[in-house]
């Protein structure tokens, strides 16, 4: 068995957290700190050559930015907290985390060992509160017990599915001294994250896809947590299948590869939601068919064979019974089929998906991103930073109307460049999203784009941004609406605008009290020129646009139905 | 819909002060009531083992045992109708020791259940049946004229017909490492 293994030292259970973390190579936490952690924090400064601690200005702020870092760089996030309140304000975006399978661990103070139990001071059972959302997490009330369940803490988070990890330590455990010693974890016997792929799996999804007419792929995020994009690429290319994403599959594959057909789900593209309901076979490549995704299940792809590459065997047939599964990591389980896959030509299959892109174009996308009425659109606002960026900028978005545009417009050329709230939906995500999503990945260009109900959930993070010096360059959408909410009380609640407008600040006005370049434009001649500036400025950058406050977010399948029935207006 | 019934849900899991939680949080968020509940050792040593009754449908307690053995600490879990199992459940009668000695009949009622006098005082006798469901019940409906002072029922335990394989599954890891 191949050990890490650290020489032995009597130290403290504060200073062993913070030797784990270095062990772990992590060399950046976000955090707040508190009386509960106080031990940790002080280990922190003793350490801070080694170790970037970054003060964020809530804890929830404290998760998104360690599931933005850990989006862009692949690597665990790592988030501290104190007990109680601390504790509880992580819950959001652990809860983010677990459902969109991001690799975090959180760390949170407790109060000592002998006063669990007594309503002490800022004393809430966070094990309790996170068990439903957490991949694991576990209470430590023993210094000696730190080395271990840290390192199985981070082999959790990574490996497998990934996911969220709590570990809460008391606060006596963090003041003892032991004889510390660090071994990496490199398995749990009641843990198999990477199950072994069956051979006939295999075989018999490479026969169906050979013998297929019209298939299409559906790939998701499994592709970029696996690292699996380039014998995903390979994959799309020998067989010639149109491959669509969900919204987390985002930048697995370039937007302009010419097999990549767009966006699948309630406001994904005309021709892939439509052709789902023609295909003959599916092929699912880590993704879990959500709600979003699928419509009605009753109607969903009942014509086609489904083949579903997964990693998490609870995924199998928990919405789509799959005719082939294969269960694995993607990156082995698409090399293992590449060769068994035959070079195949689907041109006219594939024409399909552009007769209808053509459709789309004319009645939706052309007026989104070229309007010519008076009001500014969403989509003219990424098209100006896709053109800026040249497709190159990692775009975070947060939840609403200006994510889905986002979504459907931004231009990406490589992987891991969509951060996005997926499966929670998590309203306030972006702002500190993109903080940690830059210093996951400095060399890149971050673009937070948000939506003005949003943007002030988290807003206090902009101090974060001013403390750190980080060149992330903001964008808010302002319709002074909840603007998604608002659409679907126009379209289905007889446009009976409950408690949507918002009467909102001086944008402006606040990033310049935290020292940030900002602009407002409200005008189309504004928009090119400011975005351009906006992507030139090596320092951190708020870009206010307002646009049209009704327009609505098209193609569109209401829920509950099904996904040949998407509107396109 | 497919049709509800009862399954046996066994669990075999590290000993985590936490699991109990985990396990009852994934049933939680599925609206899904326990009928049953018992957790003790299992024939392996340092390994737990819950048996846990559910009335559902085939479809939905597949999805929730394979929520369950995604749980890091769960080592196995699987899911049994009542006819792949071998269960029996536990009862405890306290009755007041005059009705034992006053009314005759409730001699014949202990005799015929094949139950068990676990202890006698001058005040109380404590009776013991273990059996089905219909069987406890049956005791529990004689006695209940002769008025119980108390009744309790444990939750089902069971063993499957078929084997759980859970060491091959640790030998395997053993071997791995």
């Amino acid at each position: 068995m191949a050990t890490t293994k650290a020489k032995s030292m009597h130290i403290s259970g504060a200073e062993a957290v913070i030797r784990c973390l270095l062990a772990e190579g992590v060399d950046l936490v976000y955090g707040y700190p508190g009386g509960a952690i106080m031990p940790i924090y002080d280990e922190l400064y003793k350490f801070q050559k080694e170790l970037n601690h970054v003060l964020t200005r809530h804890e929830q702020g404290a998760t998104h930015m360690a599931q933005g870092y850990a989006r862009t760089s692949g690597k665990v996030g790592v988030a501290m907290a104190t007990s109680g309140p601390g504790a509880t304000n992580l819950v959001t975006g652990i809860a983010d985390a677990q459902i969109d399978s991001t690799p975090m661990v959180c760390i949170t103070g407790q109060v000592a060992y002998h006063l669990l139990g007594s309503d002490a001071f800022q004393e809430t059972d966070i094990i309790g509160i996170s068990t439903p959302v957490t991949k694991w997490n576990y209470q430590i009330t023993r210094a000696e017990e730190i080395p271990e369940i840290l390192a199985k803490a981070f082999y959790i988070a990574r490996s497998g599915r990934p996911g969220p990890v709590l570990i809460d330590i008391t606060k006596n455990a963090q003041f003892d001294t032991f004889d510390y010693q660090y071994e990496t974890c490199k398995g749990i016997r009641s843990y198999a994250p990477r199950p072994v792929i069956e051979k006939s799996a295999v075989a018999a999804a490479a026969e169906l896809i050979n013998q297929a007419k019209k298939p299409m792929i559906v790939w998701g995020q499994g592709v970029i947590l696996g690292n699996a994009e380039t014998v995903f690429q390979a994959f799309v290319e020998k067989t010639d299948i149109p491959a669509a994403w969900t919204i987390l599959g985002l930048s697995g594959l370039p937007t302009d590869h010419p097999h990549n057909v767009g966006m699948v789900g309630m406001h994904g593209n005309y021709g892939p939601n439509l052709l789902t309901n023609e295909c003959d076979v599916l092929i699912a490549i880590g993704m879990r068919f959500d709600d979003r995704v699928t419509g009605n299940l009753d109607t969903y792809a009942t014509q086609a064979k489904v083949i579903h590459l997964e990693i998490d065997p609870a995924e199998i047939d928990k919405n789509v019974k799959a005719d082939v599964a294969v269960l694995g990591d993607c990156k082995e389980s698409l090399t293992q089929l590449l060769p068994l896959v035959t070079a195949n030509d689907h041109s006219s299959w594939r024409a399909q998906f552009d007769d209808h892109y053509q459709t789309e174009f004319e009645k939706v996308i052309n007026k989104d991103i070229n309007p010519t009425k008076a009001g500014l659109t969403m989509g003219e606002a990424i098209a100006a930073i896709n053109k800026h960026s040249k497709g190159d900028a990692v775009i975070v978005t947060d939840v609403g109307q200006h994510q889905m545009v986002a979504c459907r417009y931004a231009k990406f050329t490589q992987s891991k460049s969509n951060v996005t709230s997926g499966g929670l939906g998590t309203m306030g995500f972006a702002l500190p999203a993109a903080i940690g999503a830059k210093m996951g990945a400095p060399e890149r260009e971050v673009v937070a784009v948000i939506g003005d109900g949003g943007y002030q959930m988290t807003i206090q993070e902009l101090g974060t941004i001013f403390q750190a010096q980080l060149p992330v360059k903001i964008v808010v959408l302002n319709n002074d609406f909840l603007g998604m909410v608002r659409q679907w009380q126009q379209l289905f609640f007889d446009k009976r605008y409950a408690s949507t407008e918002m009467i909102n600040p001086d944008f402006v006005a606040i990033a310049k009290a935290y020292h940030i370049e900002a602009v407002s434009v409200k005008d189309r001649a504004d928009l090119d020129g400011a975005v351009a500036k906006m992507i030139a400025s090596d320092k951190p950058f708020f870009l206010e646009v307002c646009v049209e406050k009704e327009d609505n977010v098209f193609p569109m399948i209401p829920t509950g139905a099904s996904v040949s029935d998407i509107r396109l207006e | 819909m497919e049709e509800k019934k009862h399954f046996t849900i066994s669990i075999y899991s590290e000993n985590n002060v936490g699991l109990l939680n985990r396990i009852s949080a994934i049933l939680l968020k599925r609206h899904i009531n326990i009928e049953s509940f018992s957790t003790s050792v299992s024939e392996i040593p340092d390994v737990y083992r819950f048996v846990i009754v559910v009335h559902l449908s085939q479809e939905k307690v597949k999805k929730v045992v394979g929520q369950i053995e995604k749980q890091v600490d769960v080592i196995k879990a699987f899911y049994h109708t009542d006819e792949e199992t071998i269960f029996q459940e536990s009862a405890l009668y306290k009755v007041k020791s005059s009705a034992l000695f006053e009314e005759r009949h409730i001699q014949n009622v202990i005799k015929e259940s094949h139950a068990n006098i676990v202890t006698v005082s001058p005040e109380y006798f404590v009776i013991e049946k273990t059996g089905f469901r219909h069987e406890t019940e049956k005791l529990y409906n004689d006695l209940a004229p002769y008025g119980l002072l108390q009744f309790v029922r444990s939750g089902r335990i069971s063993v499957t017909k078929s084997k759980m394989g859970i060491s091959e599954i640790l030998n395997t890891f053993k071997n791995n490492q």
